[in-house]
């Protein structure tokens, strides 16, 4: 499990209070997975979608993924390729979401701040420490609960229904 | 030590003593809800999955609300998925189209009892706790996982107590309250925690304001929004054919993170500025700001309650002719009983389209959008950039009566002003 919780990428970088309206407006709410994706954060950063790579990670501010409860606004994010989310701090819905999904999130209050877009930032789960390899910058954030890690880990809650359905 | 409501509802649905705050616990589902945006992908995950059996069809419910009447092909053929997934697992709880919004139904048609365990694909799921249940929102994997077996794991949260105390003014409502609370703590104040509203001004609070409350709680970050379940409670769960049930709420010595006071006898008409929640002023300030479009309706205020202070303001007047006026019940009885006491009739004179029971307008998906540059004014929950319609928009969030004298205005006006006005 040690590998999966260290993550490495390239910075994109977003406010306070990005909601899930943003990152999956409404109107595409029953638009093929595909189409959605091409939505994403398109109000506030609309190069987002078009140039994000996969395995570039997103650093937020406070709040991040606040409102609904559409899994589509994690889903996005990893249909897009984001390896990672660190926010200052997460509404909790899309913090479940993610998980359960199994996209890796971690809440690091300060992120926002300490790291600037095309930054290539490194982050451990387990350990809650992000670092930028430029300049050095250390961020304590808040270690990925044990509980969290398994289900990321085993490749999310599908994963688990999977199982229970075959037990 | 006691115990919170949030700690005695998961330490039973764990089948534990106890459970502590910070602690992960897998705890049994007693009622859970989809509606009509992700049941589609909830019932494909289990079929996907293979799962053939729901863990318990009786304690599932269906809800067609968000895209109804069906605006688009896309949705009458989700629609039709749902009802045939609904045959195919026996949920019998399948609420049809212009039935109402989810979370007045599951209330209203007694469905939720004090010291359920609620999980809906619904981030305003926290309603129920009006009703002293824990609701909460979760994605459709997790729902589906929940359908297959019964069973979620949750963090046990801390809970801030709000005491309220006081007495509301004329014109001004827990709408205001709870609006106020988000200006005054933030967004995120209650991040993965429960919040409750208790105090003097809670007992005498009626259910329907006590849901308007519970619906916001998520908007300032909260897992759980509870009030204890009290005489106002157990006569509501009655008049549902709920009888025998329990009062139920948090011991006087129970441990809380953070206890705040909000008086209610200074407190003015409050209104959410876009684009965030907890950007709150009082209405006073806004005043004269032109709107194009009202909104009355929604899970937070759209019960019969709120469409008779509405109509209160408008009866006998005419909305103002620049402003186009939208008005959804919040359930089909809703819908009824406004008719019968009059307060629809009172706002179609006025001027204002009535729109079947549903979530169109409120969640950007249909019936009534936003063009760039347009104003409106609802007694909705959100007013995120492009939650209804263009990303140029704005909107602001009120109460009935706030809204209903800004429609009369042609801009954001405060009803005691109109209230005075009459004498």
């Amino acid at each position: 499990m040690a590998s999966g919780d260290q993550i490495a990428g390239k910075v994109w970088c977003f406010g306070d209070d990005i909601s899930t309206d943003l990152l999956s407006p409404g109107e595409y709410a029953l638009a093929p997975a595909e189409e959605q994706k091409r939505h994403t954060l398109e109000s506030v950063d609309p190069r987002f979608a078009q140039e994000v790579r996969p395995g570039d990670v997103v650093v937020a501010g406070r709040n991040f993924g606040c409102g609904s409860s559409r899994e589509s606004a994690p889903e996005n994010l990893k249909t897009l390729g984001v390896a990672c989310v660190v926010a200052d701090s997460f509404a909790r819905i899309f913090l479940r979401n993610a998980v359960a999904i199994s996209l890796p999130v971690l809440t690091c209050a300060g992120a926002r701040a300490a790291f600037a877009e095309g930054d290539e930032i490194e982050i451990d789960l387990a350990t809650g420490i992000v670092r930028s390899r430029a300049t050095g910058c250390v961020q304590q954030g808040e270690p990925l609960p044990t509980e969290m890690r398994e289900i990321l880990s085993t490749g999310g809650i599908l994963a688990a229904l999977r199982a229970f359905a075959r037990s | 030590m006691g115990r919170t409501l949030a700690e005695k509802i998961l330490a039973r649905a764990a089948g534990r003593e106890r459970v502590q705050p910070g602690e992960f616990v897998t705890a049994q589902i007693d009622l859970a809800m989809t509606h009509d945006i992700f049941a589609a992908d909830v019932f494909g995950h289990l079929v996907a999955a293979g799962v053939e059996r729901l863990f318990d069809p009786e304690r599932v419910v269906v809800v067609l609300d968000h895209l109804v009447p069906a605006p688009s092909e896309a949705a009458a053929s989700s629609h039709r998925k749902i009802r045939e997934y609904a045959d195919q697992f026996g949920v019998r709880h399948l609420y049809e189209a212009g039935r109402g919004i989810c979370h007045q139904l599951l209330p209203e048609q007694g469905h939720v009892v004090p010291g359920a365990l609620v999980v809906g694909t619904d981030s305003h799921t926290t309603t129920h706790g009006a009703l002293a249940a824990a609701g909460t929102g979760i994605g459709t994997s997790e729902m589906a996982y929940v359908l297959a077996t019964g069973r979620l794991w949750f963090r046990v949260p801390e809970t801030i107590r709000f005491e309220v105390t006081g007495a509301l003014q004329p014109m001004v409502t827990w709408k205001d309250a709870i609006l106020a609370l988000a200006g005054r703590f933030g967004a995120d104040v209650a991040q993965y925690k429960a919040v409750e509203f208790g105090g003097p001004a809670a007992s005498r609070a009626c259910i329907a304001d006590r849901l308007t409350v519970c619906n916001m709680a998520v908007e300032i970050g909260a897992k759980f929004g509870f009030f204890a379940a009290d005489k106002t409670t157990l006569s509501y769960l009655a008049e549902r054919g709920l009888e025998g049930l329990e009062p139920l709420g948090s011991d006087a010595d129970a441990s809380f993170e953070a206890v705040h006071e909000l008086d209610l006898d200074g407190l003015e008409p409050q209104i959410a500025l876009p684009h965030t929640v907890d950007n709150v002023r009082p209405v006073a300030e806004v005043e004269s700001l032109p709107i194009d479009q009202a909104f009355i309706g929604s899970c937070t205020n759209g019960r019969l309650e709120d469409l008779e202070a509405a109509a209160q303001v408008l009866r006998g007047r005419r909305v103002h002719p620049r402003v186009r006026l939208i008005v959804a019940p919040a359930s089909r009885s809703v819908f009824q009983e406004a008719t019968r006491s009059g307060a629809l009739e009172a706002l179609a004179e006025a001027g204002a389209s009535l729109l079947p029971p549903g979530c169109g307008p409120c969640f950007g998906g249909h019936g009534g959008l936003l063009a760039a540059g347009e104003r409106c004014i609802g007694t909705h929950n959100r007013n995120f950039i492009g939650r209804m319609g263009s990303a140029q928009a704005e909107i602001f969030l009120a109460s009935p009566q706030t809204v209903a004298a800004s429609a009369l205005a042609g801009h954001i006006a405060d009803p005691r002003k109109l209230d005075r006005a009459d004498g």
